[in-house]
């Protein structure tokens, strides 16, 4: 079977500064599989490379079979994508934030309707869809941008730390929906986050960056045997590095101030 | 690398969307409804963007109306300025709209919009656009005024639909000047500071106040380069019947609109990155 995900030698630079380096990993048709690293490791570069955002230079990715480099607009059609700030329309109702994501994917005007109540259902939007979404909490902000990222029926979700700033109950939920929306569906997953015990609950798989190279490949609980015995996924990454995450923070591209200042922003907006 | 593809899974499985024209248009279709349920949700904009314009026409237009001192023709001269000032009106909208897209960059919803399976070229002209629908709404608020101060305008449909099309056409270029702009400024407060050096010179090297014959030779020149001349021209010709060469004027909104759209298309990416 093909990969949903295939990436090979994938490299990347911001001027001097390597942010991927020789990246080659493969996800599986319907696998929740997690990106791991600090700020500054090269995850969100790597998001932004096999999601179109950023040309690709070294290497190739491949979605489904389809070419990242040659195939983009077939690559977008199987993409939901939530990225790390918070990204929707707070000047719109919660329900015109899911159907302009519906119109840019070309929902069917016959489907449309139907389809949107489908993700709002999904996400326990429904009694809130007409209030203006700049009105709702940090958490159902979270929920609307899944709904977006859902309502194309998305074979691959792509998801770039989608619980920063947000308290253990509204993260907590988020997941919830998620894993729920990947066992029902069949769906692949690809998920960012710093979190450690998140990747260790959600993924089936996990891979460790840092410094823009991949450090360490497999299940969390194969990862955390490898580590020692009662060994956690922090301590996977500090067997891998030598480091901990604190002292591994960097000025890198996400690291860099208009990370941190992005990072803050979000936080700040979910209050 | 044929043999490799496969379909996603079946229960996932999305049909073909649009492509070439039909996605264009679908594109912005959905833009433009977009700044219409904005517009919807919050008129305070539209109300607090028309002070200037009716502050033009009161004081600017009664004064020189009193003076004289502008040949227009025969025309009286609040008559003549209405038209100049329902474009500098929809400039004015267009000329900042780079900020909101710098807005968007910074809250992520342009990186969503960047993900979607829309062209470059497209998520830019349904931006325009979306403009031109503000624009176009704000257009409507000085004609109205200018209506109540007395000025003698056509209320023929077909040249009111004239009207619309050479503002959207205008808001299209500026707007993609400003998202041109933005992709190169990147930064909010540099974007606010080129905005506002090139706003007040694009509308005084016009024939938005007076006409060209007026200007200095090198204005003159100026003028003839600025898109802006033109769509004043072509409203001026529509509401007042002033005469004009409109495929001359039609020509130049339309391709300054398309060339903008292709050169904030290609630099629009300089945000996502």
């Amino acid at each position: 079977m093909t990969s949903a995900i295939d990436i090979r030698g994938l490299g990347y630079s911001f001027g001097a500064h390597r942010a991927v380096e020789d990246l080659t990993l493969a996800v599986e048709q319907g696998e929740c599989f997690g990106l791991l690293g600090p700020n500054g490791a090269g995850k969100t570069t790597t998001i932004r490379l096999l999601n179109t955002l950023l040309p690709l230079q070294t290497g190739d990715v491949e979605i489904f079979g389809r070419s990242v480099r040659t195939d983009t607009m077939a690559v977008r059609r199987l993409l939901g994508y939530v990225p790390q700030q918070l990204s929707i329309e707070g000047a719109l109702t919660g329900r015109e934030n899911v159907e302009w994501f519906a119109r840019l994917f070309d929902v069917p005007r016959r489907e449309r309707r139907a389809r949107v109540d489908e993700v709002l259902d999904m996400v326990d939007l429904r009694g809130d869809e007409s209030r203006l979404a700049s009105t709702y909490s940090g958490g159902m902000v979270r929920r609307l941008e899944l709904a977006q990222a859902l309502v194309n029926r998305p074979a691959l979700l792509v998801l770039d730390e989608p619980t920063v700033g947000l308290d253990p109950v509204a993260r907590d939920s988020v997941w919830r929906r998620v894993a729920q929306m990947q066992r029902d569906h069949g769906m692949t997953v690809l998920l960012t986050t710093h979190y450690m015990e998140e990747a260790d609950t959600l993924c089936g798989r996990v891979a460790l960056m840092h410094r823009g190279a991949l450090r360490a490949i497999g299940s969390p609980a194969d990862l955390k045997a490898a580590a020692g015995t009662g060994a956690s996924l922090e301590d996977v990454f500090r067997h891998h590095t030598g480091e901990t995450l604190d002292e591994t923070e960097t000025e890198g591209e996400k690291g860099g101030l208009r990370g941190v200042r992005a990072t803050r922003r979000t936080a700040r907006r979910l209050g | 690398m044929s043999e490799r593809l496969v379909e996603p899974p079946a229960v996932w499985a999305e049909p073909q969307g649009r492509s070439g024209v039909g996605l264009l248009v679908s594109r912005i279709g959905t833009f433009c409804l977009v700044e219409l349920q904005k517009l919807r949700h919050d008129r305070s904009e539209l109300i607090t963007r028309a002070i200037q314009p009716i502050l033009w026409l009161v004081i600017f237009g009664q004064t020189f109306s009193q003076i004289r001192a502008i040949p227009t023709g025969g025309i009286p001269y609040l008559d003549f300025l209405a038209p100049g000032v329902i474009a500098q009106s929809a400039l004015f909208v267009a000329i900042f709209y780079g900020i909101q897209i710098i807005w968007e960059r910074d809250a992520g919803v342009l990186t969503k919009l960047l993900v979607t399976p829309t062209p470059r070229a497209a998520l830019v002209a349904g931006k325009a656009f979306a403009a031109g629908v503000r624009s176009v709404a704000q257009a409507v608020i000085v004609i109205l005024v200018a209506a109540l101060m007395g000025v003698a305008m056509t209320w023929n449909p077909v040249r009111l639909l004239g009207v619309v099309v050479v503002v959207m056409l205008g808001a299209a270029f500026f707007s993609c000047l400003s998202l041109s702009i933005a992709g190169i400024a990147l930064k909010r407060d540099r974007l606010m500071g080129i905005g506002q050096a090139i706003t007040m010179p694009l509308f005084f090297a016009s024939n938005a106040l007076y006409p060209i014959e007026m200007m200095p030779q090198w204005l003159q020149v100026v003028s003839h380069v600025n898109p802006l001349t033109y769509e004043v021209s072509a409203l001026r010709a529509l509401l007042i019947g002033t005469p004009t060469n409109y495929w001359l004027d039609f020509g130049v909104l339309v391709g300054s609109a398309v060339a903008g759209i292709v050169c904030a298309a290609a630099l629009i990416g300089r945000l996502a990155r």
